[in-house]
């Protein structure tokens, strides 16, 4: 093959490394797209993903007790709040607080006796323990963190609020929960 | 081969390497001469040259004190993990309903199981213990300074691939410690803004620490060892292309300086590993589990988290760093920091001399290092709350300023003592 040669008799190189720089590209996005699937089978499966929804009976909880279940591998807090731990609740300048959110927003009206929460703390995956701490909400062993009687970040190095998962009152003394 | 009696006087790094690739030692014959099979071979793969080279005719240099025995110390280590790892893997299952039965099994129906457990437990200590050692002699003596980037920046990314792998590894006996150290450590990534709650989950298979991720812990746990291995390999080329650093911090600069590796290193690392076997062995026989957590023999529990969690003992340093940021981010960042840090070492000592021999008020800030890095592990340890974290938050601040502050800073103003003119007068000095 003969070479293609310029004004000053050097070989240009523009056009072939044109080519061969599209071929990289090319490679590349190639590359890329056959390590995709592989990444995504690291995330969570079908089987996983399936929302497994849990119908809770809260009929055996007292006043001021606290219920754990287990709903997608995680414990949630079932707490059957006192009239105290309500007014407690209610009774906070939302300024004072790192996530704001009064606690209307984390009870369903008319049940503002039932509060129920993901039992992870927010900082670093541990499960807090009721009743304990500062505000009387909960403790979390690990690093630290305060919640308050609704749930609420008080102190400590956790971001936020502890989640509050979807559920609903099928009746007065069952939840359904997912 | 005709030895020239080269002198030379290095001034800067790039001289330094110079002079190590052309100070060489004798050697009488080679193998390949000697042997005609062996020459064959040799002619068609250079093996035997590269073993001859680097263990006869590269210079050492002959002042090497008893701190330089724990590169080889930490290979060892490398090696029994693997090869007693490689026996539990034999019996241990990776399943959340059998892990911690399977390493009970291994413990008390397995023969030797039990010992091949322990060795795997106690070594995996040893091997930090090594590692820790052999880091601390870097700082001591300046070894992380040019030419020697490039080495420590592999060291550093092995320092890293060990620590993941450590974590892995512990995660596998399916205990309370494993488990909610797993979520701990798993969690630190939801810190990142935005993205980080799909990374965990994505690091999970779930939506917690469940079967995916111990199935796939095992499986990375088994591979990153023999990662491990390779990079290992890339610090010794590293290695041989700079040559080692040495008590006096002063470069070879003839023959006159160096001995070759065989048999005065060989013997030397065979004097360290005997120390360290009967220390390996004191733990592994008559304290396996001084150095583990006893809430590990308590089966994985997702509705219960341990009233102290504690990661293993040489995390703690790193943990108590975290824990001293009251914000969730900034103590993540503060954490992985402090080891990122370390990569930028070798333009952060400004100073000229190498040595720390030689450099009277870094020696006294250095000391202060070691001993705050030590505090800061007690720390990681005790619960947090109090003083403890007052404490944690000083010790996390000295641990910064050391490298941000005061190795820059300090050559500026510290009157250093004189380098001695050559190894050769080091040795003669320290060994009358």
């Amino acid at each position: 093959m003969s070479e293609t040669k310029n004004n000053d008799n050097k070989i240009d190189n523009s056009k072939r490394n044109l080519i061969i720089n599209a071929g990289y590209a090319t490679a590349g996005v190639g590359a890329v797209c056959a390590i995709l699937p592989f990444i995504d089978s690291m995330n969570p499966s079908k089987d996983v993903q399936a929302l497994a929804s849990v119908e809770v009976d809260v009929s055996n909880i007292k006043i001021g007790e606290e219920k754990k279940i287990m709903w997608r591998g995680k414990p949630v807090f079932i707490k059957r709040r006192t009239t105290q731990e309500i007014e407690d609740a209610k009774n906070v300048d939302l300024k004072e607080l790192k996530d704001p959110q009064p606690d209307s927003q984390r009870v369903k009206a008319g049940k503002e006796e039932w509060l129920v929460t993901v039992g992870i703390c927010t900082h670093l995956g541990c499960v807090p323990i009721g009743g304990e701490g500062e505000y009387k909400g909960w403790f979390c062993p690990c690093h630290g963190s305060q919640y308050d009687t609704s749930g609420r970040i008080r102190k400590g190095p956790a971001p936020k609020n502890l989640e509050v998962p979807p559920y609903e009152f099928l009746n007065d003394t069952t939840i359904k929960i997912g | 081969m005709t030895n020239h009696e080269n002198n030379f006087d290095p001034k800067t790094p790039k001289e330094e390497l110079q002079a190590f690739h052309q100070i060489h030692n004798d050697l009488d014959q080679s193998i390949t001469e000697k042997n005609k099979v062996v020459g064959w071979i040799n002619d068609r793969l250079p093996i035997i040259t590269t073993i001859e080279n680097t263990l006869k005719r590269h210079p050492y240099p002959k002042n090497l004190s008893y701190w330089w025995n724990f590169g080889s110390i930490a290979g060892i280590c490398l090696v029994i993990q693997i090869l007693s790892g490689l026996f539990l893997a034999m019996h241990y299952v990776p399943n959340t309903k059998h892990a911690f039965d399977s390493v009970e099994h291994i413990m008390r129906d397995v023969n030797y199981g039990w010992l091949i457990r322990y060795i795997h437990a106690v070594g995996a200590s040893m091997f930090f213990v090594a590692l820790y050692a052999h880091m601390v002699r870097s700082l001591y003596y300046g070894s992380y300074k040019a030419p020697r980037e490039v080495l420590w920046w592999v060291g550093i990314i092995i320092f890293l691939l060990t620590m993941a792998t450590a974590f892995m590894g512990y995660v596998l006996p399916w205990g309370q410690m494993s488990f909610w150290g797993a979520t701990v450590i798993t969690n630190l990534f939801s810190a990142i803004p935005v993205v980080g709650e799909s990374i965990v989950q994505w690091l999970w298979g779930g939506y917690s620490v469940d079967n995916p991720t111990l199935n796939r812990f095992f499986v990375l746990h088994f591979l990153m060892p023999f990662l491990i291995v390779g990079i290992v390999l890339v610090h010794l080329m590293a290695l041989h292309t700079t040559g080692s650093n040495n008590p006096a911090g002063v470069p070879m600069k003839s023959k006159k300086d160096s001995i070759p590796f065989h048999p005065y290193f060989t013997i030397k690392d065979m004097v360290g590993f005997a120390v360290f076997f009967i220390i390996f062995g004191y733990f592994l026989f008559f304290y396996p589990n001084a150095l583990g957590h006893p809430d590990n023999y308590i089966p994985a529990n997702p509705l219960v988290t341990p009233a102290h969690i504690v990661p293993e003992w040489y995390f703690l340093p790193f943990y108590a760093i975290l824990r001293a940021v009251p914000d969730k981010l900034g103590g993540v960042l503060m954490m992985f920091g402090a080891i990122i840090l370390l990569f930028f070492l070798p333009y952060l000592d400004k100073s000229k001399v190498r040595s720390g021999a030689y450099r009277p008020l870094f020696k006294k800030f250095f000391y202060v290092f070691v001993i705050n890095f030590v505090f800061l592990g007690w720390l990681g340890k005790s619960p947090a709350e109090g003083w403890y974290i007052w404490a944690s938050r000083i010790s996390t601040m000295y641990y910064y300023a050391y490298f941000l502050l005061i190795l820059p800073i300090l050559p500026r103003f510290e009157k250093t003592l004189p380098v001695p003119e050559s190894i050769d007068e080091h040795y003669k000095k320290t060994h009358k």
